[in-house]
């Protein structure tokens, strides 16, 4: 039997890359360190050698001018491949982004097709501070034009890079640095798994079940989705059986199959690592509030996110602020608390 | 570069038509924007009419849009501004799809979604941007697609002297010099960054000196002269095609109406126009050819009265086109994914 192919989350991205780039002339990439350097998180690690720099572009650092030449090569028929180093660094190109490459297929009233994938590291939990640790994808998803990817895992990774790629339109790919399986950054292991050699496309919008439960629904996204896991394993041995959902994208948004969970289990906890104002949290809260006819909740929703304070250097600071296991535990206990007295009481 | 008769007989026929075309606009853009039908108080409805919203005339700055088109052909690219229409008729965008768009019109460019700063046209690969400076780096990318491609293809960036003060201009020509692109970027300096003066909001006299930062040859046009504008050109355009690199080119040009329809205009001199227009760069053209005999008065009227037929029929065809159902306002957010779309909402 053919042994399991176990790759980091960096790896799958740059092999998904790595197949377009051969598969498709018009793919090629380009930003920050991302040639010999591979990229600061390794998701174009070993494409320079393979590729020449002709189609591994590093850049100087002018992301508004980059990422708008993304657009422009889009629009000419390329299939630019862009990185926004980090999320934070999203204020100085903003304006290419939201006003150029998410409108300008709207406001040609659909002719212009602009296939960028525009990648770009989330997340903290590594004490790097406001300004290089924050996930902000609910910004990115508010504002319309472009789809957002947020996977938590190397086998999904592969399938959305592949899929981002071959979409016409743009595509947000957002991976978290605390699952990119980096040499130097602790990360969580659930998110190496088994990634088959051949290319394969996961479809954009599909959520996914990492694991059947009755008694509340984790619906989680990125990073989250692994600390998730290892609560629900620690839930288990308590008898609470946590159905864990991976949103996997953000636009577009699987809204039937986070309703399909919570009409199952009747209870709803949202774990997120970005703010908890304004955001995917209260978004979720707001579709089960609207489907309250067909939904039926045994205890009120629950959200885990950051509270909306900047996130913090200090470690037990940031721990604080950002969700860990154990917050996501306590709260599904909470949401229980029923059935645990009834379970005690027997 | 020896310009021939067909090449200025071509840009003399643009700039009237674009003359028209903006006279005729400034007119159409008031119906339906004054007293007495509207609230009391008001001066004017920006929101009224048949083409409501902003809008931002090129009267006087036509020179600029012909004398760099006039190098072009549909493979090379431009990127226009706020103020779009002279680069667009230029460039050749249809007319009527054009003026459609501005009207709302199912019929128009963007089925009616874009609107008068955001005009695009894949045929004659022609876009242009509400938001001062992003022309730059757009154009960046059209360049290098044609350079990855293996293209002669020119990309054209047209741009304000207040864009100049954009980071994004400063990166562009950066990242275009670097990597060699073949971009022309086009400094149109009106002097007005709306109400303020050049003098007052940037560091150099001319834009121009800013190329040497950058290490690229920078060309001044000092006069507004679509002959000089077109000389200048040259050999930027050359530049480009032969894979040396991006060229900024600077004009001092004129505007004639306000920053945009409906600007009080407190800010400049009251008989600034009157003597702007004295000079005016069509009249300027006109007399060239007459004295190289390339054109005659009745040649000249007979250009004149096309123009104005193929401007008129434009304004005709978007007045009677039909609007846009409602419904499909939720429609072309993605590319032929319009079942996604709708689910969204």
């Amino acid at each position: 039997m053919k042994t399991e192919r176990i790759l980091t989350m960096a790896q799958a991205i740059s092999e998904a890359i790595a197949q377009e780039m051969t598969r498709d002339s018009s793919v090629f990439v380009m930003g920050e360190d991302i040639g010999s350097y591979g990229g600061i998180f390794g998701a174009t690690g070993g494409l320079l050698d393979k590729f020449g720099k002709e189609r591994v572009m590093d850049t100087p650092i002018s992301e508004t001018a980059f990422i708008g030449a993304a657009t422009g090569a889009a629009s000419a028929g390329l299939r630019p491949v862009v990185e926004l180093m980090f999320v934070d660094f999203f204020g100085v190109c903003m304006d290419q982004i939201y006003n150029h490459l998410a409108k300008n297929t709207y406001m040609s009233g659909g002719h212009v097709k602009l296939p960028v994938v525009l990648t770009t590291a989330i997340g903290g939990g590594y004490n790097d501070a406001a300004q290089h640790s924050q996930c902000l994808y609910s910004i990115f998803a508010h504002m319309p034009g472009i789809k957002v990817v947020v996977p938590s895992n190397a086998y999904d990774a592969k399938g959305l890079m592949t899929a981002a790629i071959r979409d016409d339109n743009p595509v947000l790919f957002m991976y978290h640095k605390g699952i990119m399986g980096l040499p130097w950054m602790a990360y969580l292991e659930g998110s190496s798994n088994a990634v088959p050699e051949e290319a394969y496309t996961i479809p954009l919008g599909q959520a996914k079940v990492m694991q059947e439960g009755t008694d509340l629904t984790i619906v989680s996204l990125s990073q989250m989705v692994q600390k998730a896991m290892l609560a629900a394993h620690q839930l288990q041995g308590q008898s609470i059986h946590a159905e864990v959902l991976d949103l996997r994208t953000l636009v577009p948004l699987d809204k039937e199959a986070i309703l399909k969970s919570v009409r199952k289990t009747g209870r709803l906890l949202i774990a997120d690592e970005d703010y908890l104002g304004f955001g995917l949290s209260g978004e979720i809260a707001a579709l089960i509030a609207e489907n309250l006819d067909t939904v039926s909740l045994k205890a009120p929703v629950m959200r885990l996110a950051v509270p909306n304070v900047p996130i913090p250097y200090s470690r037990p600071l940031e721990q604080f602020v950002i969700p860990q296991v154990t917050d996501i535990v306590q709260a599904a206990q909470a949401l229980l608390v029923g059935k645990l007295a009834k379970a005690a009481a027997a | 570069m020896q310009i021939g008769k067909e090449k200025l007989m071509w840009m003399y026929e643009k700039m009237v038509e674009i003359r028209y075309y903006e006279e005729t606009m400034a007119a159409v853009y008031m119906e339906g924007k004054l007293p007495p039908s509207i609230q009391k108080g008001l001066a004017f409805d920006i929101g009224g009419g048949p083409v409501p919203g902003e809008m931002h005339l090129a009267a006087g700055q036509e020179p600029v849009a012909v004398g760099v088109c006039a190098h072009l052909s549909d493979d090379d690219t431009v990127v226009g501004t706020h103020r779009p229409h002279h680069f667009a008729i230029a460039k050749g965008v249809p007319l009527n799809a054009m003026t459609a768009e501005m009207f709302g019109k199912v019929t128009g460019l963007g089925k009616g979604k874009g609107g008068h700063m955001h005009l695009f046209d894949n045929a004659h690969k022609f876009s242009c941007s509400g938001i001062v400076g992003a022309s730059m780096p757009i154009a960046c990318g059209t360049a290098l697609a044609a350079k990855k491609m293996g293209k002669n293809w020119v990309s054209i960036a047209f741009f304000g002297e207040g864009a100049a003060n954009q980071g994004s201009f400063h990166e562009s020509l950066n990242l275009a010099a670097v990597w060699k692109l073949p971009v022309v970027f086009v400094c149109e300096d009106n002097q007005w960054a709306i109400s303020v003066p050049k003098s007052k909001a940037t560091s150099v006299q001319w834009v121009t000196d800013r190329a040497a930062g950058y290490g690229i040859p920078g060309i001044r046009v000092a006069d507004n002269d679509a002959v000089a504008v077109f000389e200048a050109m040259a050999p930027a355009i050359a530049r480009a095609r032969h894979g040396e690199g991006p060229t900024l080119i600077e004009v001092r040009t004129d505007r004639y109406f306000g920053h945009f329809q409906g600007d009080p205009e407190t800010y400049r001199p009251k008989d600034e126009v009157a003597q702007l227009r004295q000079r005016d760069p069509i009249g300027l053209l006109s007399k060239l050819l007459k004295e190289r005999r390339f054109m005659s008065a009745e040649e000249e009227a007979a250009v004149v009265q096309k123009a104005q037929h193929r401007v008129t029929q434009a304004f005709a065809f978007a007045r009677s086109s039909a609007y846009p159902d409602a419904q499909d306002a939720l429609a072309d957010v993605f590319v032929q994914d319009h079942a996604f779309t709708r689910a969204l909402v």
